[in-house]
């Protein structure tokens, strides 16, 4: 028998699937949130089982300036992608360099306190259950801020170089879904660490 | 079904230089070559996981025996239960979904071609890595020998403390390079299965493979990711002195059990669902008749997914949790049975009334219906807590499980690989030594797992490199490892069948079944653009439709 | 097309399954007797063990309707819907049918409801058993690759081979002191685990004396196959004179024996442990009684003196991957050596 021609006239439903960029994105959000939330899991299960070395409450300061550069940056990455949907790149250019920017900051500021925690209070990630599920926890989350650093460094580099269009759009909003997600979970890692855990 | 003979649809071109079509092959992006590439991976390792098991069947051929050393034999046991899980099984799942699904939702191909290619070769890596552990050892470079600590890797026996050198290393690390694989993979089955089918092809028209895997998929995403944290977590307690699972510091072994059950669970069902989707493509073309109950078929199926996501702790029963989470957990379990079930009597009901014809893929697919049914009742068996304080740990569960593994999956993958061999290699297999492989593979299938639940039964543990004569196990341990004679025999027919149709078989023709999927619209093998035009639906069998235009299933759906 | 091959495979699919069948039965129909396996589940003396069989039988039998009904069913109709050579055109293309997917949805819901509740009944029973004030406990601490045995109240330490009374619950605390083990004697109970930092408990109360055995049945590591369990039920008497013998120490004469003397000067003190003796290790067995055992290693071997001689020389002779080390003694050495062991009684 050889190859049937399928072809039928004309569909009869309206034919409109979602687009495959924000859904592989949505799966690799899935992907990582079930990653964090065993993390997540472990640190609220070793909450208060320390056996010796700094508690959490002595040593822990709510870093309430990083939070908000933060997520903010998540106002000014949201910024850029309309800026690029109506077409003024110079305009999506700035907020998403702002938004490295603040990025940056955070990533600057946890360094800080974790050189402050390592140095000044002696709790490094072999030291007790808290320091191993903090450092854990939270490095496991600055990686992922780095990595999104990188991938939004990247893409203001093609901006500079003039490869940035209007078209494009769409794609830099699949990249922003990545970054939303970075500060979804900075959100929570905030609320176990500082609030719950202290 | 067509019998009249076909053309060769291979263009009569001079073959390129093999350097040239190597390079095609690594730097392909192409899901049927993906595909293919990933199977055969698949069977080159199904192979010697199958040499690692009769290995330590011969060990166990009788009471202290000096076949091997107890520290082969339990590096044997952890690499071939490894081996087999992620290497074979998951291979397999990953080639025949990638092969199939863009073909069958009349796709030109997967929705991330690039990532579909660094998938594989992470996986395939991984395998390299885990196997590069047996060159370690004492000689080269003291890096360590393969992993014997059991393919669940139970804390604390994988801590320093207890494994020196670094062959859980190469157990945590080739596990982890091929989780990322395995996460792409999954991502890309959801894009693809979501967003590029053909006009027409609604959800509740796409072949069940595609819910199947859809639903697999998203088991995937769920279950690998918190293996590759437990692993992570173990990496950082080994090499950066964390107590995650230190129970010296306060750490908890019991806290690893959860973390790779939660993984462990699903990934079992990460690998039966798309058995189920061969048997849902198989058993209804043989039997003539559409799948019966095509709705709720795909409701169990979720169901499964959804259910399989909380019953992990059944295979902790012994742990000491309280009663209350034990409960809990019985209940969940058995819960599970249900949607499964259901599902064998769909299958039951499409034979039912229709005209069977026992080609090979039929045959495997029977032989899945009759031991998938005796693979549940025994999960049922181990499910009920009390029995499991007796049956865990036992050869019961080995039994149970390798039911499920090669009864239920291998069978009905076998039967995918007769039912489709046609369309990937363009030529029809020996059906003379499709059952010839059939009849050895079960009597030795029956022999070996069968008789393989009595020593469970009779108190012999798992993991024994060997066992005290007057327990009563010896005379079951013979024919358990007889068995495994049966079954390579079968293989290397299987082996031979393969080679010789693809260099000597008759051409197949697009469509040798009679079927109703889009994959049978194209040639065999398909071009690599798939369809020429994109293919526009109207129901569950497009092809049933065009073949019988007086008697359309878009009537009655 | 050939349809025998419809024939074969419903023949051989049947004998094969019968012959399946008939095992079942006979393997599940009654208790095995001990003699056919010392080791079987279905010889329960305790009443966990007991209550485990009782509730096994009533799943079996319930599988087992499920499976003759389910198998008849598709026997059935791999006969009756093959293909035959008169057939032509397609059968009646059936897509579903509500009420039949109704009843098996049912059905089975019932099925599983039924056993739920049998099975949370029998949780209850075991786990949440209450024992007498004064039940007797001891502590088991699993060990790479042997039992230590510790009766807290009697003030007695011993290894390898559990010794309790018939008749009374006895309650186990389970530890251990390196990996993960498991407690597992079939015709006793279930099988409870041994996890360090997670102490757990399991109870017994055989009716009858004898030996049961059983081994670990939780990978620990390389001798995990030989970390064989004996537990010895006796009656109240016998119990109570054990006992004694294992609390008296050793008679530590002034003529300190050659062996003894090698003992406490090379570091067999570092691992084990003779009361009333300056070997006070607790990495190893304690050795104080270590003649009234009958094996040496865990099971691995019967407690001779020619065994004692030989595992001492070199461990990995009988046990290979043995946490204890051939110590590189000399045959001088290794004689005294047995015969200090030989008075440990």
């Amino acid at each position: 028998m050889s190859a049937l021609s399928v072809t039928m006239p004309q569909a009869d439903v309206r034919w409109n699937p979602p687009a495959r960029g924000p859904v592989g994105m949505y799966g690799l959000i899935a992907a990582e949130s079930a990653i964090f939330t065993i993390f997540v899991v472990a640190y609220l299960f070793y909450m208060g089982k320390s056996v010796a070395g700094p508690q959490p409450r002595d040593v822990l300061h709510v870093p309430v300036f990083l939070t908000i550069c933060l997520l903010s940056s998540s106002i000014t990455i949201h910024a850029a992608v309309r800026s690029l949907r109506t077409g003024s790149v110079r305009r999506f250019a700035l907020w998403w360099l702002l938004t490295i920017v603040l990025g940056a900051i955070f990533l600057a500021g946890t360094a800080q306190e974790w050189h402050h925690l390592i140095y000044d209070e002696g709790l490094t990630i072999q030291t007790n259950l808290f320091g191993t599920t903090y450092y854990s926890l939270v490095g496991l989350h600055a990686f992922h801020v780095t990595v999104g650093l990188l991938a939004l460094a990247i893409v203001s580099l093609f901006t500079i170089l003039g490869h940035i269009r209007q078209e494009h759009a769409e794609r830099a909003e699949v990249l922003s879904m990545y970054w939303h997600f970075v500060d979804t979970v900075w959100v929570v890692v905030f609320i176990v660490v500082y609030m719950v855990g202290r | 079904m067509s019998t009249e003979s076909i053309a060769s649809p291979i263009p009569d071109v001079e073959p390129r230089p093999l350097v040239d079509q190597l390079h095609q092959w690594v730097t392909t992006v192409d899901h049927k070559r993906l595909g293919i590439l990933y199977i055969v991976y698949a069977l080159v390792f199904l192979v010697i996981g199958g040499l690692e098991a009769t290995i330590m069947r011969i060990q166990l051929m009788r009471p202290h025996n000096d076949f091997v050393s107890p520290e082969v034999f339990n590096r044997m046991f952890t690499m071939h239960g490894t081996t087999m899980i992620f290497f074979v099984a998951m291979p397999l799942v990953f080639g025949f979904g990638n092969y199939l699904i863009p073909l069958m939702i009349g796709a030109r191909d997967m929705a991330f071609p690039r990532l579909n290619a660094f998938s594989f070769w992470m996986t395939a890596f991984g395998g390299l890595l885990l196997y590069f552990s047996f060159l370690g050892g004492d000689g080269l470079y003291g890096a360590g020998n393969a992993p014997d600590v059991g393919w669940f890797a139970y804390a604390p026996l994988t801590s320093q403390t207890f494994s020196r050198g670094h062959s859980t290393d190469f157990w945590i690390l080739s596990l982890l390079v091929s989780g990322f694989g395995s996460v792409g993979t999954a991502i890309n089955i959801i894009a693809t299965i979501l967003c590029m089918r053909c006009p027409g092809m609604t959800l509740g028209r796409m072949p069940l493979l595609a819910w199947l895997n859809l639903t697999m998929a998203g088991l995937v995403i769920l279950a690998v990711s918190p293996l590759t944290a437990a692993q992570v977590m173990l990496l950082i307690d080994r090499y950066l002195g964390a107590h995650f699972f230190d129970t010296q510091a306060g750490g908890s072994a019991v806290i690893w059990m959860h973390f790779f059950w939660i993984f462990g669970h699903p990934e079992v069902y990460v690998l039966v669902i798309p058995a189920f989707a061969f048997a849902s493509e198989i058993i209804p073309v043989f039997s003539r008749k559409p799948i019966f109950g095509y709705p709720v078929m795909v409701a169990a199926t979720l169901c499964i997914g959804f259910i399989g996501m909380s019953v992990w702790a059944h295979h902790m029963f012994t742990v000491g949790m309280g009663a209350g989470a034990n409960t809990f957990f019985v209940l969940s379990t058995m819960a599970i049975a249900v949607p499964t079930g259901i599902k064998i009597f769909n299958w039951l009901a499409t034979m039912w009334g229709g005209q069977i014809h026992f080609k090979t893929p039929m045959l495997f697919c029977t032989g899945f219906l009759f031991q998938f049914l005796i693979a549940g009742l025994t999960g049922v068996m181990l499910s009920v807590a009390p029995f499991n304080w007796q049956l865990s740990g036992s050869y019961f569960v080995v039994a149970h499980f390798h039911y499920v593994i090669v009864g239920a999956i291998l069978f009905t993958t076998f039967g995918a690989f007769y039912y489709w061999f046609p369309k990937m290699s363009g030529r029809m297999y020996s059906e003379a030594l499709g059952k010839l492989h059939f009849w050895l593979f079960i009597i030795g299938f029956h022999l070996t797992f069968d008789f393989m639940h009595i020593p469970g039964i009779l108190g012999m543990p798992r993991r024994i490199y060997t066992y005290e004569p007057g327990r009563g196990w010896d005379l079951w341990n013979l024919i358990v490892t007889i068995g495994v004679f049966f079954q390579a025999a079968g293989v290397l027919v299987f082996a031979g069948n393969l080679v010789w149709s693809y260099l000597r078989g008759e051409f197949a023709g697009s469509d040798p079944w009679d079927a109703w999927t889009l994959e049978w619209s194209t040639t065999s093998p398909p071009p690599s653009y798939n369809f020429a035009v994109i293919p526009k639906v109207k129901s569950r069998r497009p092809l049933w439709d065009l073949k019988h235009p007086e008697d359309p299933d878009w009537h009655y759906e | 097309m050939t349809e025998k091959s419809g024939d074969n495979s419903r023949c051989g699919m049947l004998s094969a399954l019968l012959i399946a069948c008939g095992l079942a039965v006979t393997v599940f129909a009654e208790p095995a007797p001990p003699s056919w396996s010392p080791t079987s589940i279905f010889a329960p003396v305790s009443t966990p063990a007991q209550s485990i069989l009782d509730l096994s039988v009533f799943v079996l039998t319930v599988t087992g309707a499920i499976f003759v009904v389910v198998f008849s069913l598709l026997a059935y109709a791999v006969v009756k819907f093959r293909k035959r050579g008169a057939d032509s055109g397609e059968p009646a293309q059936v897509y579903g049918s509500t009420q039949v997917e109704l009843a098996w949805t049912v059905i089975p819901i019932l099925i599983v409801v039924i056993l739920f509740l049998a099975t949370a009944r029998v949780i209850a029973s075991i786990q949440n058993a209450v024992h007498p004030g004064n039940a007797m406990e001891v502590t088991v601490i699993g060990h790479q690759f042997w039992w230590e045995y510790r009766y807290p109240a009697l003030k007695v330490v011993t290894a390898n081979e559990l010794h309790i009374p018939v008749g009374e619950p006895i309650i186990l605390t389970l530890l251990s002191a390196d990996t993960d083990h498991s407690f597992w004697v079939p015709r006793l109970g279930g099988k409870t685990d041994l996890i360090p930092n997670h102490p757990n408990s399991m109870w017994m109360d055989p009716r009858e004396t004898g030996l049961y055995l059983g081994q670990c049945a939780q990978y620990c590591g390389t001798q995990h196959a030989k970390m064989l369990l004996r537990v010895i039920v006796q009656t109240r008497e016998e119990f109570d004179r054990w006992i004694q013998e294992q609390s008296r120490p050793t008679e530590v004469g002034d003529n300190v024996s050659e062996g003894q003397k090698i003992f406490e000067r090379t570091a067999c003190v570092n691992c084990h442990a003779v009361a009333g003796t300056a070997a006070k290790g607790r990495y190893g067995p304690d050795l104080t009684h270590l003649m009234s055992r009958t094996t040496i290693a865990s099971g691995a071997a019967p407690n001779t003196l020619e065994n004692l001689r030989r595992w001492m020389q070199d461990p990995s002779v009988i046990k290979p991957g043995s946490k204890m080390p051939a110590m590189g003694l000399s045959n001088p050495e290794l004689n005294a050596l047995t015969a200090y062991l030989g008075t440990l009684r």
